[in-house]
């Protein structure tokens, strides 16, 4: 995080009639950044607060409480997209971050509006995105009568943010967005939430917030205790069966380049967490791709055999380490990660390195001797790849798979390419069979698992990477037919702002990783799984204002691919695969990573 | 592709681009989970690794953590929360001022393993208005206050077990009689049992607050009375 110098003018609560006619005194340089301009109001407080800590993009929706700032927006650089539902306005804020690496703006208004932020909001908690949600309130004096459309926002979603704010007043509501703002991306990122009280928007102040910065204490030092790194290279070293393990910290870290070199220099073979996937290139000979529950059998594979386990910026959800007890059991473990509170949180960590992933990975690089001793051990990695590849069968009397799809789209793009997701099977498969190479590319809903993530959140990284002079990049959104129709509405923002997005939808009639389990678990009873009644998307989306296709067959995949590419505007391709197409492999819940199911009746 | 897929007339289009199609080794091919090899070490629920023979469970301990917050709105809200979030064992909690001006102290008391103890404090460190937090050494000074009210049907001997606690009468009417009594948890315990006799009619304790002995600072780093500046932000 980068602060800019500490204005005197900053220091205080009370607003001092000293303090505030330095304010307007004073020139603000243009090239000043940090420096907010005159304000007038609380709102345009708010405004000259994110204008000045560099927000650029706003996702929201209106509403009486908020109505203020939105009106202080209204002359703002901060452009403003309008989303549908407040839920599509925080994914898209989530989405906006991990690929433009700054936090996301989100606004709703008070009640309804904050309550629809909250799922958004607990999938960029559980993912660690950075991201502000500013939310209206009622009156200062209403809160707490129930008044209308008042709801405790604070309470409702401290347990989802990093830190939530309740503004106090006018002259300080400007500073205090700006140290929200900042927060969220200072150490571990993470959502923050400012809950604005209408008359704290509205009433006069003449008091310019100072630079955003974020809390003292919460930008921890980024080099690890290098005694700790050294004794962590010695482990290394010395270890036969070495790997890397890179989680979502290392993208969030801008760390890919040291995670590459670190693992190059010794030849380290590198699996990553599915946060972590492009933070290392999947088409490295080094690369074993993604671990847990349906990552290759060969990373899962490499984990439960390692002795050394070089572990960066993950922290060891079960959906990665299978039982806890079965996970990496013969491995030390080396644990990098800026979070204290991470470590040997659900897996003790024998070499903890609290740091900046980047700045560890360069301490150990620096401090690694000579390469660890693993020739045999790498060989054992590539059979292994030999062993278990990614596959899947396109039997004749079967309708299109939806592997294949991925593959056509993976093949048809750039490597620059950003994919998002909703989440179910075809979330895995979007996962499974593209090849990913690059860091912020891969965008999707981890932690929490929220279905319907995928449209907003290509509407955000639409809107991020058009933000960021990147407007020739592919967004291709794998959409479930039960995730698209959670959040299909956003289509009509994608239409209107005229957004250049591919939505894949691999339509299965089926809420079809649900009928996986109840297939593998709960003896086929197809209990509410059975999508039958699903709408024909391609022709919703010609309602919408976009392109809508359909597909059926592989021999239209090709040119169904390259003509939603092609189209300058949303385009929704339907595609009608196998109903009963499998997710594998499958380590099941609560298993042992080395004992995944390759096959159906492995499970 | 593999299996089933070398029937390749399937497709019309020619794009269709899996490579090395035939040299992927069918599933039943494949080394199935109970074919593999699998290492013997083993982590215990709290992921640590162990030697599979040797004891595996953490023993929990009673513990008293000291932390130093800012004095602000939700602030107790925002660790309560916390400690039940993450399931922690919390046996008390108790807050009250310092002697800097917006800042309290919270002491608390788990019954935890040593991993979860370290979680409480590291998962307390992250909540922004915590400013210092930290377990207090086990020879801390650790005190609690009790109010008790008992029947009156016999005042001299309530008076009389009264004084064996240091306990101090603060209210007595002609049905029942009052008292405060402090110490620790030990002493408080024995005390409600020998007031037991006159029938308790209510009680309200606050559970243990605690100071480290000597200079020893009670949060890690604490300077008493100069602990800082008070932070102020909206909250
Ligand atoms: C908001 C939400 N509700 C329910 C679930 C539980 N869930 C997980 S996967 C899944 C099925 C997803 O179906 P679909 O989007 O059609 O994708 P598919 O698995 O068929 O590819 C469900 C219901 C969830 N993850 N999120």
């Amino acid at each position: 995080m980068s602060d800019t110098a500490a204005q005197p003018r900053s220091d205080g609560d009370e607003a001092d009639d000293s303090s505030a006619e330095t304010a307007t005194e004073e020139p603000t340089e243009p090239d000043d950044e940090g420096a907010a301009g005159p304000v007038s109001t609380g709102a345009e407080s708010v405004v000259a607060a994110l204008e000045a800590a560099g927000a650029k993009t706003a996702f929201g929706v209106q509403g009486g409480a908020i109505m203020p700032v939105y009106d202080a927006l209204y002359d703002s650089s901060i452009r403003h997209v309008t989303m549908a539902h407040e839920q599509g306005a925080a994914h898209a804020a989530d989405a906006y971050s991990v690929v433009a690496g700054e936090p996301g703006l989100c606004m709703a208004t008070s009640g309804p509006g904050a309550t629809n932020l909250v799922t958004g909001i607990a999938d960029a908690d559980m993912d660690s995105d950075a991201m502000l949600a500013l939310t209206g309130q009622v009156p200062t004096e209403f809160v707490g009568n129930d008044a209308f459309q008042e709801t405790d926002t604070v309470g409702v979603t401290r347990p989802i943010t990093k830190h939530n704010y309740f503004a106090g007043g006018a002259d300080t509501v400007g500073d205090t967005v700006g140290e929200a703002f900042e927060l969220s991306r200072a150490g571990r990122p993470g959502p923050t939430l400012v809950d604005l009280p209408k008359d704290v928007t509205q009433d006069d102040t003449d008091r310019t917030p100072g630079p955003a910065t974020a809390p003292a204490g919460t930008d921890p030092d980024p080099n690890a205790d290098q005694e700790a790194v050294e004794e962590a290279a010695r482990a290394i070293e010395s270890a036969e069966r070495p790997v890397c393990l890179f989680g979502g910290g290392v993208i969030k870290a801008d760390a890919s380049d040291e995670a590459r070199t670190f693992a190059r220099s010794y030849g380290i073979p590198v699996t990553t967490t599915m946060p972590g996937i492009g933070s290392f290139p999947e088409d490295d000979d080094l690369c074993l791709s993604w671990a847990g529950m349906h990552g290759t059998g060969y990373a899962n594979l490499a984990i439960t055999h390692t002795d050394c386990l070089i572990a960066v910026g993950t922290r060891f959800d079960d959906r990665l380490t299978g039982g806890i007890d079965t996970f990496a059991p013969e491995a030390e473990v080396i644990h990098v990660d800026i979070d204290p509170a991470e470590i040997s949180k659900n897996v003790h960590a024998d070499y903890p390195l609290i740091g900046d992933a980047g700045r560890v990975l360069d301490q150990l690089t620096a401090a690694v001797r000579e390469a660890p001793d693993a020739e045999a051990w790498r060989d054992r990695c590539e059979e292994w790849k030999e062993t278990y590849p990614l596959t899947y069968a396109t039997p004749d009397d079967e309708p299109l798979k939806p592997q294949f799809v991925v593959e056509a789209f993976d093949e048809a793009t750039d490597d620059d390419t950003i994919v998002t997701t909703g989440v179910g099977q075809h979330q895995m498969w979007a996962s499974q069979f593209w090849t990913y190479s690059e860091p912020r590319t891969w965008v999707s809903s981890h932690g929490l698992g929220t279905m319907g993530y995928g449209v907003p959140a290509a509407v955000g990284a639409r809107v991020a990477a058009d933000t960021m002079g990147e407007a020739d990049r592919d967004v291709v959104c794998f959409d479930g037919d039960g995730s698209f129709l959670m959040t299909m509405q956003e289509l009509s923002v994608a239409v209107r702002e005229e957004l250049d997005i591919t939505i894949a939808v691999l339509n299965n009639e089926y809420i079809g990783m649900v009928r996986q389990w109840q297939d593998a678990f709960y003896e086929g009873r197809h209990m509410a799984s059975d999508y039958t009644w699903m709408p024909e998307f391609d022709k919703l989306a010609e309602a919408f204002g976009a392109l809508g296709l359909r597909v059926d067959d592989y021999d239209e995949v090709a040119p169904a691919v390259e003509e939603a590419l092609d189209y300058e505007g949303p385009a929704v391709v339907d595609f009608h695969v196998d109903p009963e197409e499998n997710v594998l492999p499958m380590v099941p819940s609560g298993g042992a990573n080395g004992k995944f199911a390759a096959a159906e009746d492995q499970l | 592709m593999s299996g089933d897929a070398s029937d390749d007339a399937a497709v019309a289009d020619g794009s269709r681009t899996t490579p090395d199609a035939d040299s992927r080794p069918l599933p039943d091919e494949q080394p199935g989970p109970d074919d593999r090899d699998h290492p013997e070490g083993r982590r215990n629920l709290e992921g640590i690794r162990i030697d599979p023979v040797v004891e595996a469970e953490h023993e929990s301990r009673r513990a008293v953590i000291s932390a130093l917050v800012e004095d602000e709105p939700g602030v107790l809200a925002r660790v309560s929360g916390l400690v039940s979030r993450r399931q922690f064992n919390i046996e008390s909690l108790t807050v009250g001022p310092t002697t800097v001006d917006g800042h309290s102290r919270i002491t608390m008391v788990v019954e935890e393993t040593d991993p979860g103890i370290d979680q409480i404090e590291k998962q307390m460190a992250k909540l922004k208005p915590v400013i210092s937090v930290g377990e207090v050494a086990g020879d801390a000074v650790t005190s609690e206050l009790v109010l008790l009210k008992v029947e009156a049907d016999d005042p001299a001997a309530v008076h009389a077990v009264s004084e064996m606690y240091d306990g101090r009468t603060v209210d007595a009417g002609p049905e029942t009689i009052t008292v405060e009594l402090t110490g620790d948890k030990a002493s408080i315990d024995n005390a409600i049992g020998a007031f037991d006799r006159f029938g308790i009619v209510e009680i309200a304790r606050t559970g243990p607050t605690a100071l480290a002995r000597g200079d020893t600072p009670t949060a890690p780093g604490e300077k008493p009375g100069t602990a800082g500046e008070p932070t102020t932000h909206d909250d």
